[in-house]
């Protein structure tokens, strides 16, 4: 699920980009020491292909729902965490760009949420230890389903923390999260189904291609301690950038934590000081003649350009 | 089906927006990621009860998009159409944050129902000005800023495959889904055993497809990046367009202009 800018206070978008940045960072200079020219044509062309596969629906039974392929952990299986996260990155940049799903804002969450939990924590410690050496059908079904799950749910409540902090929106903590892990649940399944289908599927008919990508550990090798260690020193850069701002302005943080102690009234009256019918119906009025105002430049500006 | 085409042809439609020519089209492609950026955090580091505040920055998506032509109508739709958990989300507001903020004749506006409002009105704001700078800029141009802002060179030039071969393979899962819908005689939807065929068919033809793309590029000298002649110059247009809009943004942060607006208009009926 995507997360929107409309939702994002800039503390909560900014230290998502910045983990993110950073992470990109380091993926970067992973699939560069691989010094395999190869690699790269590969990732964009699955980027389009994990683009184009999702315009491939298929009915749930009993539903009336329909599913399709999530991404995240099949382009793990395919490419190996670091080169998967870069892709995973382009397809969320792409439909941040061209179908407005999320905003650039809050891009950092996105790539976060649907790209660090699936490549970087499902594939390497849940997918990778179930599959070990000799691979199985049973094997690669219980690792895909086992991962894509625990991503997607790591994923949701990603989101509902960056809500929370955020404190735009008003939805109590506890209902959010009732309401966003067990639909996740159903969509992990899901896309651990696929995932699965789909690898067997290419495993019979071309073993080498899966085989390879598993031997290829090289590529796949993640220095977990290094991410962690970078994960780490993000967190207290963030951390540090969060206090600032929040002594600084008190409105977004702060709100949520009032909320979350529960001294919502406290709050409420700091961030709307003026509860003064008069300040408010002129904020209405003026609102409203600014947005005539703005239009009326647009058209006089068309006009111009027309006339030119 | 219809899906299907809409999508690609979305992608093509803002692709061939993004090759017109107007003042915006022709500056730096840095200029206006950088003041995109900076519209998008002024927007959304406003008050939750924010609103009226949020109205003069309308300005930035309607002059963009008549300074560089774009079609409004399209571009409104798109909005309109996509993401709607914004406003899922959102629409809890006004159910739980009852308090009245304040009263319109006798009917009083509750706190939720504003802070809902904001909500879309950021979104509104947001999305226009992401789809405004790709409209304007075209993707390539974009990748090519973000090279000179520093991101890694392996990502971006994936990044530029990947736009490349969107199209491609966009049309190859089309022409899969289309000759599946002929063969069932257009049965609405597919079950999962076919699905799970057409994509693993996809991906194998794109794995065949990216290894003969490398060898080709290799025949052609390909070290693993991609050079591009495009001059990119900050001159002192983009400056002025940059500082002219942050000037602007933090104009209308700090300084409510319709409140001030409105009690005037209050002030001379009264």
């Amino acid at each position: 699920m995507h997360m929107a800018d409309a939702l994002v206070s800039p503390v909560v978008g900014g230290c998502m980009w910045a983990a993110t940045a950073g992470l990109i960072a380091y993926s970067a200079k992973k699939v560069k020491e691989e010094v395999d020219d190869r690699k790269v044509p590969l990732m964009g062309v699955l980027g389009a292909f994990i683009f184009a596969s999702q315009m491939i629906n298929f009915s749930i039974p009993a539903t009336g729902s329909s599913g399709h392929l999530g991404g995240g952990m099949i382009l793990a299986v395919l490419l190996g965490p670091c080169a998967a996260f870069l892709v995973m990155a382009s397809v969320l940049i792409v439909q941040a760009l061209f179908f407005a799903d999320g905003g650039l804002l809050a891009l950092g969450c996105n790539i976060f949420n649907l790209g660090f939990f699936p490549c970087f924590v499902a594939y390497p410690l849940i997918y990778r230890k179930i599959l070990k050496e000799h691979l199985t059908q049973g094997k690669i079904l219980f690792g895909s389903l086992l991962g894509a799950i625990i991503a997607l749910q790591l994923g949701a409540f990603s989101v509902v923390l960056e809500t929370m902090f955020s404190g735009i929106s008003e939805l109590p903590f506890r209902t959010f999260v009732l309401l966003m892990q067990p639909i996740h649940l159903a969509i992990g399944i899901v896309e651990g189904l696929v995932t699965a289908a789909v690898v067997t599927f290419v495993w019979k008919a071309r073993p080498e291609i899966v085989n390879a990508a598993e031997r290829s550990v090289v590529i796949g090798k993640v220095g977990m301690k290094k991410v962690l260690l970078g994960f780490l020193a993000a967190a207290a850069i963030a951390a540090g950038v969060l206090s600032w701002f929040a002594s600084s302005n008190p409105d977004g943080l702060e709100w949520a934590i009032f909320k979350a102690s529960g001294k919502e009234d406290i709050a409420a009256k700091t961030s709307w000081p003026a509860v003064d019918p008069g300040t408010s119906v002129s904020g209405l009025i003026g609102g409203i003649l600014t947005l005539l105002i703005v239009v009326l430049i647009g058209l006089g500006l068309k006009r111009r350009k027309s006339a030119v | 089906m219809n899906n299907i085409n809409k999508n690609s042809f979305d992608i093509g439609y803002m692709d061939t927006l993004s090759t017109g020519d107007s003042f915006l089209h022709r500056l730096d492609p840095r200029a206006k990621v950088i003041t995109t950026l900076l519209f998008i955090v002024t927007v959304v580091s406003f008050d939750k009860y924010a609103l009226s505040a949020l109205m003069p920055f309308f300005i930035y998506p309607v002059v963009l998009i008549s300074i560089g032509r774009l079609p409004a109508g399209y571009l409104l739709k798109k909005i309109l159409v996509v993401s709607p958990f914004a406003l899922l989300v959102g629409i809890f507001n006004p159910f739980i944050d009852r308090e009245i903020l304040f009263q319109i004749g006798t009917r009083g506006i509750s706190g939720g129902w504003v802070s809902y409002l904001s909500i879309v009105v950021r979104f509104l704001l947001t999305v226009a000005a992401a789809l405004i700078l790709i409209a304007t800029t075209g993707f390539n141009a974009v990748c090519n800023s973000l090279i000179k802002f520093g991101v890694p060179k392996p990502f971006v030039v994936q990044l530029l495959f990947f736009y490349r071969y969107v199209f491609i393979l966009t049309d190859e899962a089309e022409r899969m889904v289309r000759a599946r819908s002929l063969r069932t005689f257009h049965t609405r939807m597919m079950s999962f055993k076919v699905f799970v065929a057409l994509v693993s068919n996809l991906l194998l033809r794109t794995l065949d497809r990216a290894e003969r793309i490398y060898r080709a590029m290799c025949c052609r000298g390909f070290d693993g990046q991609i050079r591009i002649i495009r001059y990119m110059e900050i001159r002192r247009k983009e400056v002025e367009f940059i500082f002219a809009w942050a000037f602007l943004f933090v104009f209308f942060r700090y300084f409510n202009m319709p409140l001030t607006l409105g009690k005037l208009i209050a002030g001379v009926l009264k």
